[in-house]
């Protein structure tokens, strides 16, 4: 999933200061399962702004909350049509794709973030998530034992370790696991540590971010 | 082995003499004049002087140009290229750069990560690694051509060199990943700083029992201790290095007005030992701030003087 974690509430209330009708839009999917943008964050951060309102002596001032199955799908996001209008501003709480689909669709009403969209990861325990994949676009894990250096590796090394690694961890922190260390595990483990010895082909990054915005186009699958 | 380019480094370790080598940090400033006396310190007792690239992550004067300097003052110079800061476009254009000046020895490496730095908050690249701009570096010479597949006119003619650590983790991988330095085109090593004699041979027996000390010249880094405080913390905060107890309690057990003359004796006695250890090629002496010392580790480990080579 994207994993978001909340932006600190005095930069929210920095964004929409000056507004009088607020809605906070919270997203039914990822960030809801790492509690950052779903509707219970949806509902703290609406009172929250009333409270910062009301302390302020802004009486007139209206904070509304809603969330969306959605907010990277068109059929969802067209819910809040008919309302949209009457808002001075929307803080989006899905991750920074949820926040853009939202100001694209409500091109001339303001969208602010309420969350820093962090890393593709997963839940390794309540409160702990952590990254596992970049979308690098040319996926390599079947040659990594199904770890990958691109997002675990602080270096993204291909033909790793670094002369750092110590104890299974990275040289840039203790806690962190050294992803080589991972791999080598694996590769020790599922018999193909024969895999390691082979010279990792220097990466085509044009389907990474290097090479600009992308786009999957499935001929298939459209109507 | 024979000899593929024209570096004095490699026609030295070819001919079957120990080779040696040093380092020269560039300095946080412009001054030319630093680099000059630092250099000049090894002039005569070494072969080589590897030019370190933004070290630990701290801007310096770049690479590229103090390995300029120092083959001015008629010195041979290794360039050390990190892929932390440089994408394959920058990486060959500064080997091309290099080769103009006629140096002929690079070291690839991947670099300290930027975190350790002083510009923690900086990108870090790594388009390649370490062992990819090796590749890189070889078919530049060897083919001619760049990674785009044009040609190159006038290829550079640089002897490769990659660094390792014998003592590293994962251990299952240590020897293997030597192989792969190689297997991708590197022709010498400098290792990471030797304090466990029985565990470094270890690692060279198995490297030679693979055949490789015959496809790559392996040089024993070197680092003598200037306190034994200086060995704790090697000991203890760096990262990949082997200390053993014997060693640090020796250096504690020394005066400390004596200590550092006592590291520079463990330096002397690690040379002689490793000296007769089929498959080890030459020195790498990592004096760090304490050039002027390299003449005399040298001189009494007996390396002295250095072959006249043409
Ligand atoms: S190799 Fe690329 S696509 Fe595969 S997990 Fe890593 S970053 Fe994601
Ligand atoms: S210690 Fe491991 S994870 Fe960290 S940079 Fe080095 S190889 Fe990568």
């Amino acid at each position: 999933m994207i994993v978001a974690d909340k932006k600190p509430v005095e930069e929210i209330i920095e964004y929409v200061k000056d507004c009088k009708k607020v809605l906070v839009l919270g997203c039914n999917e990822c960030v809801t399962v790492c509690e950052a943008g779903g509707k219970k964050e949806a509902g703290v951060l609406a009172s929250t702004l009333r409270m910062y309102f009301a302390n302020q002596g802004v009486e007139d001032a209206q904070v509304d909350e809603r969330t969306l199955e959605r907010q990277c799908d068109h059929e969802y996001l067209e819910e809040i049509r008919e309302i949209a209008d009457q808002y001075d501003a929307i803080v989006s709480i899905a991750c920074g794709v949820g926040v853009q689909f939202t100001a694209e669709k409500y091109h001339s009403i303001p969208v602010f973030p309420g969350v820093n969209t962090c890393f593709l990861g997963v839940t390794e325990q309540r409160g702990l998530w952590t990254e596992r994949c970049q979308a690098c676009g040319k996926c390599i894990l079947a040659y990594t034992g199904g770890i990958c250096p691109v997002s675990r590796c602080a270096k993204r090394l291909f033909n790793g370790p670094c002369g750092g690694s110590s104890n299974g961890k990275c040289e840039i922190n203790k806690d962190l696991d050294c992803a080589w260390q991972l791999i080598i595990d694996r590769l020790i483990a599922i018999d193909r540590l024969d895999l390691y010895e082979k010279l990792f082909d220097i990466k085509d990054w044009s389907t990474d971010r290097a090479g600009g915005p992308r786009k999957v186009e499935r001929e298939d699958v459209q109507i | 082995m024979s000899v593929k380019t024209p570096s004095k480094l490699e026609k030295i370790m070819a001919a079957g003499h120990l080779g040696v080598t040093s380092e020269c940090g560039p300095p946080r400033g412009s001054d030319p004049e630093v680099i000059k006396e630092k250099a000049g310190l090894l002039k005569g007792c070494v072969d080589a002087i590897n030019v370190t690239d933004n070290q630990t992550s701290v801007v310096r004067t770049s690479s590229l140009a103090t390995c300029i300097h120092i083959k001015l003052m008629g010195l041979e110079p290794i360039l050390q290229m990190v892929t932390r800061d440089r994408n394959r476009i920058a990486l060959q254009s500064d080997i091309l750069g290099a080769a103009s000046f006629d140096i002929h020895n690079i070291l690839c490496l991947s670099g300290d990560h930027q975190s350790f730095g002083d510009h923690p908050q900086g990108q870090n690249v790594h388009d390649l690694d370490s062992m990819q701009l090796a590749w890189t570096a070889r078919k530049m010479r060897d083919e001619g051509t760049f990674l785009g597949g044009n040609e190159i006119k006038r290829p550079p003619e640089m002897f490769v060199g990659a660094a390792a650590n014998p003592f590293a983790d994962p251990f299952e991988i240590r020897v293997p990943r030597l192989a792969k330095k190689i297997a991708a085109g590197v022709e010498f090593i400098q290792t990471q700083c030797i304090y466990n004699l029985d565990k470094f041979e270890e690692w060279v027996r198995q490297a030679r029992e693979r055949g490789l000390t015959e496809k790559c010249y392996i040089m024993a880094g070197i680092t003598p201790f200037k306190s034994a405080g200086m060995a704790k913390y090697m000991k203890n905060r760096v990262p990949g290095m082997d200390v053993p107890d014997d060693v640090v309690k020796r250096m504690a057990d020394t005066p400390k007005e004596k200590q550092a003359e006592e590291g520079i004796n463990i330096c002397v006695e690690t040379i002689q030992r490793l000296k007769e250890v089929e498959g080890v090629a030459g020195f790498h002496i990592m004096a760090i701030e304490w050039e002027e010392k390299v003449s005399e580790i040298v001189e009494r480990a007996g390396l002295l003087p250095r072959p006249e080579i043409d």
